[in-house]
């Protein structure tokens, strides 16, 4: 009996192998974005985005044949130890073009395996610098952390009235930690005192943090930090009575933020790509197709407030369909090529990419935490100057 | 100096009491099973998900809270039954990599259960209202933490000393055949051991979560590891051990967080010099130490092989 059952198991793990052909050939795109870990709940709300696109326009016409497009997943559990074999699982099942990540780190750590692949990829909400750095395979659609961080400071600085600045980073990670060095850098241009700090991975207890950044007087506490983090501190200083704002970045865009921070008396300003009313027909587009759809709604954590990440999911399954096209074959190379002049109006703007191969931003939507309402206030669009 | 020491004295010293309430499923275990039970952490992690869960299906507070203890405890027994007790007469080293077995299938059901994604806490009335203790905003549970660790690590050892189970308890981990040779029955011996370490975790896991209120899939990774390391520095097998280690554990990795501004404001230092991010690794050092200078831990008994 234990033998049978064992047996039947094991074709259980066979079954994907047998899909149903079908007569539509297919190009494959793949989302490498973590689906566990850390950035879990952040990659998944991306996926979304591209899941929507994906029922909006399931099919796209190369050259003269029409094509099925097939999303196909590898999660890099948001670490930089498990991206390489995750990029290698998409290398394998032949993509022609990669969506993701979420989270600079895992991109970083994939992209030498999409390089010798010729697989071009296109993050999408990847902000540091080092993507797109110094290789020609790696593309970028959202702005990047010496933009944002500046944004941000220029905004404490400038908006907020802030002298003394607090920024909180976890140790090791390359988006915490880049980010929080571009804010400190114009922070300090602009004539303000930053102290930083870092916490170890898997730290729930910040309240000596808070209480460091009370002692040292700060105007604002800037933690650009994952999701798993953000809730705890925004709790933690809701507790403890902190007369200084909250700043995060684009990983705090999302409902379980809001969530945390209903009812309490803290001021909350983040960062982003995307601010719900931008494009009204993807707006009322995602919401009924999460209503519909269960496990979307359970990866977006239960409601539907659209998350900036899945608008920006949702440009990048466009980019990556215009450079197929443009592309005229499902040849990894060929699509490489076309991307560097494709051009797309997306719902977060429009999208070409610069000589680096990240796409020319310079504007980043800065919202706030209406915490009577539980729902985010548009407060300004903020560039560099 | 007073006023800026406080705040990080307070943290630490509740920190302190939950991880007390951990390392004792740890060090119990160990004492009479001679396993270092990796899976303990995420039931610690579970019971939070199963208070989130139950919370949400809108049953009254109390009944929640009385269930989370009750399943908690079944998820312990379970546990053992199912992954421990075949491996009864394995090789030490299977049951434990049964238990990291045990500890990832807990993480990832949750995983599949919760999206990944956040999940808020509800709020216990009394112990989450905020009350201010010198000056020092904060919750009632960090103030009632400590007091109910004391009282519940009291009561546990008046267990072990003072009825027949305990006394079965003791002697099953001097000696695990001659125990069962004298009419113990270990099972039932083994079965009351987790049964008290998981009841423990839960309420450990109340304190915790109202605390800090996020729970994900994650959450007990961390505080394991700390509960853990708490237990080999008292002296792993030794209640009081784990409860003193706890709290020596709690205290330091908060004193070291605000180290630097405590510093500033006693003058001496004039500038950030990044400290805090020596936390955890000033805790493990600290463990290295003890273990060099006194390896069976603070209050570690000493082992003797005999031939």
């Amino acid at each position: 009996m234990k033998k049978i059952l064992a047996v039947l198991m094991v074709l259980c793990l066979m079954l994907p192998a047998f899909a149903v052909a079908e007569d539509m050939p297919v190009v494959k795109i793949g989302v490498f974005e973590p689906a566990s870990g850390d950035n879990g709940a952040g990659g998944k709300q991306e996926m979304l985005g591209m899941q929507y696109a994906n029922t909006v326009t399931p099919t796209v016409t190369i050259g003269d044949t029409e094509y099925k497009v097939e999303l196909v997943y590898a999660d890099n559990g948001s670490a930089t130890d498990k991206a390489p074999s995750a990029a290698a699982e998409l290398v394998n099942q032949q993509v022609s073009v990669v969506l993701g990540s979420y989270g600079s780190g895992v991109s970083i750590a994939g992209s030498p395996i999409f390089e010798q692949a010729g697989v071009p990829a296109i993050g999408v909400t990847c902000t540091n610098p080092q993507v797109t750095l110094g290789n020609n395979h790696y593309f970028r659609i959202c702005f990047l952390d010496p933009f944002q961080g500046t944004v941000l400071a220029n905004y404490a600085y400038k908006e907020l009235g802030a002298q003394v600045a607090y920024c909180l980073a976890e140790l090791g990670n390359d988006y915490d930690v880049g980010l929080a060095y571009y804010f400190q850098q114009a922070f300090e241009a602009l004539g303000g005192m930053v102290i930083s700090e870092t916490f170890p991975t898997g730290t729930s207890d910040f309240t000596s943090y808070i209480n460091n950044a009370t002692g040292y007087g700060a105007g604002v506490f800037f933690a650009p930090c994952s999701i798993a983090y953000t809730t705890l501190i925004v709790d933690q200083a809701a507790d403890q009575n902190v007369n200084f704002a909250l700043m995060g970045s684009d990983t705090w865009d999302s409902n379980k933020v809001l969530e945390a921070a209903t009812g309490t008396n803290l001021d909350i300003m983040i960062s982003t790509f995307y601010q719900e009313g931008g494009n009204v027909e993807f707006d009322t587009g995602i919401k009924a197709w999460l209503n519909s759809d269960a496990e979307a709604m359970t990866n977006n954590g239960g409601n539907d407030v659209i998350a900036a990440v899945s608008a920006m999911g949702y440009d990048a399954y466009y980019v990556a369909l215009e450079a197929l096209k443009a592309a005229g074959s499902t040849d990894a190379k060929a699509v490489n090529e076309a991307l560097w002049n494709v051009s797309h109006e997306g719902v977060s703007g429009k999208i070409v990419f610069n000589e680096i191969g990240d796409a020319d931003r310079d504007t980043a939507y800065i919202k706030k935490i209406n915490t009577t309402t539980g729902a985010w206030d548009f407060v300004a669009v903020q560039g560099v100057n | 100096m007073f006023n800026t020491v406080f705040p990080y004295l307070l943290t630490g010293i509740s920190v302190g009491g939950q991880y007390a309430l951990i390392a004792i499923g740890y060090t119990m275990v160990y004492g009479i099973l001679r396993l270092i039970n990796f899976a303990h952490g995420d039931v610690f992690m579970v019971a939070g998900i199963v208070m989130v869960y139950l919370n949400a299906s809108g049953i009254p507070l109390w009944l929640s809270i009385l269930l989370t203890l009750l399943i908690t405890v079944a998820i312990g027994f379970t546990v053992e039954r199912i992954a421990y007790k075949p491996l009864r007469s394995a090789p030490r080293m299977s049951v434990m990599i049964s238990a990291i077995g045990v500890s990832y299938t807990l993480q990832n059901l949750v995983l599949y259960i919760t999206g990944g994604l956040n999940q808020f806490y509800p709020k216990i009335p009394f112990f989450s209202n905020a009350v201010t203790i010198f000056g020092v905003s904060t919750k009632m549970v960090t103030v009632v933490t400590p007091i109910l660790t004391v009282i519940l690590v009291v009561a546990l050892v008046q267990l072990i000393n003072h009825t027949k189970i305990g006394m079965a308890m003791r002697a099953v981990s001097k000696d695990f055949e001659t125990s069962q040779l004298m009419g113990i029955k270990i099972n039932n011996v083994i079965s009351t051991t987790f049964i008290i370490g998981s009841f423990l975790a839960a309420v450990g896991s109340m304190l915790y979560f109202t605390n800090y209120n996020t729970v994900i899939q994650t959450s007990g990774s961390m505080p394991g590891l700390k509960a853990f390391v708490a237990a080999v520095f008292g002296g792993i097998g030794s209640i009081p051990g784990a409860v003193v280690g706890a709290f020596v554990i709690g205290i330091c990795e908060n004193i070291i967080k605000g180290l630097d501004i405590i510093l500033f404001k006693a003058g001496i230092t004039t500038q950030n010099m990044g400290l805090a991010t020596f936390s955890d690794a000033f805790t493990f050092a600290l463990l290295i130490i003890i273990l060099i200078v006194k390896p069976t831990g603070l209050f570690g008994e000493k082992t003797t092989d005999k031939v």
